[in-house]
């Protein structure tokens, strides 16, 4: 089967397990902002099962809904069957390390697909998740209820969080399309006095980074901010362009770790890993990602030139 | 004027107001103020979001992962780590960052959903728990910002030593554009310095962590 065929079973999967979260949801009685909350899984899972059938426009539509839910505060998480500690500790002397089987086949196949066949690496997750779910539930003799607790317990967990990197994916392209870039691009230039060096490496540097916690994405920085500052700044002063362009895309890196715009890195962790507050993993990567920017400009200054 | 959409993503952010509505409220401004009609901003936001559903291909693994938990995973990575002497949090950090940069750096993708949330994580947790008994719950919070750091750190800072990485790629294709002609080889050898500070800085940040966690329970007395 082809990549773009598969990927399109793996998108109708992911909607069923959204639709099975709506259907908790409903059947029961006492969850709270039920109405709300049903139609925010009812709504993603028909975007996920449908999506390619869907007009963009409608999408999009459907989107704001999703927005006026959370912002009246209409989507909560429901009442979930959290596996009993007695039940876990049980289980994981009887198991063993065979526990571990599941997890290390996900990372063993996802790897052994996406290096030895043609599939991508998106498809790898999906192939790996299908066929781990089979082993998971031979080793453990779990039964299909039992992946449903859990596929609408972890969903739920997880939340409105789950859509967020696609969501700023789609605000990127909006920004690109307004021509926001453009416009900061020519702003920091004005202000950067030619023929000095080192300000020339620091305003790469630091451009790429600030302009990547504003998108979220280094790569959407990297043309912008070589066009407005790397080219005439850096490159046009002698800058060696390997040393110097490989260290602006790690530069603006240091703005990913810094950014809740970048959903994927620093806000999914922090749902997947349960933490309390919400800029959690941004505050900590904050000791390492400032220092980390000097270091760039250091090694952008004493390397490249 | 485009620019005001930024604002309100900043002030959004800041507030701590609902995140969904936020970025689309942004999304809508800075569409309309870029001279975009409403169509035209609902179909870019609906199409991208559409073409991106592959960012959320992890979720077919929350099952797993969550079929593991309840048959015992973090109880039985606990007990392991338990029996290692001279295991910390910090310790498991920087070893796995160590792994990821090595990995990546070999184009070899690890990640949160896949290994710090059903592996890393209890790992750390059960080091700690092993070196002071019962953690609390700003020990617990530390001890996860860290795992998910750790992934981070490797991720970013190694990935572009990897020749045909997608970062590489778009350092090559940029430049092309430009006029420059640059060898992807080149940029990943150019890529390594980093790659080595971020890994010193982890170890460095993990180690600080690890200490104030062993002052805080001297402190309370709870060494075992």
């Amino acid at each position: 089967m082809s990549n773009s065929v598969l990927l399109e079973i793996f998108y109708v999967c992911v909607g069923l397990l959204m639709y099975l979260v709506a259907f908790n949801i409903i059947k029961d009685a006492n969850s709270p902002a039920r109405i709300g909350t049903t139609l925010f899984w009812g709504i993603l899972g028909t975007i996920f099962t449908f999506g390619s059938l869907l007009p963009g426009t409608l999408v999009g539509a459907l989107l704001i809904v999703i927005g006026i839910l959370t912002a009246t505060k209409q989507v909560k998480m429901g009442k979930v069957n959290a596996p009993q500690p007695s039940f876990s500790m049980e289980q994981a002397k009887a198991l063993g390390n065979k526990v571990f089987i599941p997890s290390l086949t996900i990372a063993a196949l996802v790897i052994l697909i996406a290096k030895f066949t043609s599939y991508s690496g998106t498809v790898a997750i999906g192939i790996a998740a299908f066929v781990t779910v089979i082993i998971t539930m031979l080793l453990t003799k779990a039964n299909g209820k039992a992946v449903a607790e859990e596929s609408n317990r972890m969903l739920q967990a997880v939340g409105v969080t789950a859509i967020l990197p696609q969501l700023l994916a789609a605000l990127g392209s909006l920004f690109t399309a307004a021509g926001v870039g453009d416009v900061i691009a020519n702003n920091i230039s004005q202000f950067i006095p030619e023929g000095n060096v080192l300000i020339g490496v620091a305003a790469y540097c630091i451009g790429m980074a600030l302009f990547t916690m504003i998108m979220g994405n280094a790569f959407a920085a990297f043309s912008v901010i070589t066009v407005g500052i790397g080219v005439p700044f850096v490159f046009m002063q002698g800058g060696n362009i390997v040393v110097c362009s490989a260290l602006a895309l790690t530069a603006g890196y240091c703005g990913t770790l810094l950014t809740p715009m970048a959903a994927n890195f620093n806000m999914l962790p922090v749902a997947l890993l349960n933490i309390k507050n919400k800029n959690a993993v941004i505050k900590h990567q904050a000791f390492v990602a400032i220092p980390l920017l000097i270091v760039h400009i250091a090694l952008m200054y004493f390397l490249g030139f | 004027m485009q620019l005001i959409g930024i604002l309100v993503i900043v002030v959004g952010f800041i507030l701590k107001l609902d995140t969904i509505a936020v970025v689309l409220s942004a999304g809508v401004i800075t569409g309309l103020l870029g001279g975009m009609d409403i169509t035209e901003i609902l179909n870019t936001l609906g199409s991208t979001f559409i073409t991106q559903r592959s960012m959320a291909l992890f979720l077919l693994l929350l099952p797993i992962i969550g079929l593991c938990e309840r048959y015992g995973l973090k109880e039985r990575a606990t007990y392991l780590i338990q029996k290692i002497k001279g295991m910390s949090a910090g310790r498991i950090a920087t070893l796995y960052l160590f792994i990821r940069e090595l990995a990546i750096a070999a184009g070899v993708k690890l990640g949160h959903a896949e290994f710090v949330r059903p592996l890393i994580e209890p790992m750390a947790q059960g080091a700690a728990a092993s070196q002071y008994g019962e953690i609390d719950e700003e020990t617990e919070e530390e001890i996860k910002a860290m795992s998910a750091a750790a992934d981070n750190f490797g991720n970013f800072f190694a990935q572009n030593i990897f020749v045909a990485n997608s970062g590489v790629l778009l350092i090559v294709g940029t430049l092309e554009e430009l006029g420059y002609n640059v060898d992807a080889l080149a940029v990943a050898k150019a890529s390594i310095p980093i790659a080595i500070v971020a890994l010193i800085f982890g170890f460095i940040q993990n180690m600080v962590i690890d200490k104030k966690i062993a002052t805080r329970y001297a402190k309370k007395g709870g060494t075992k």
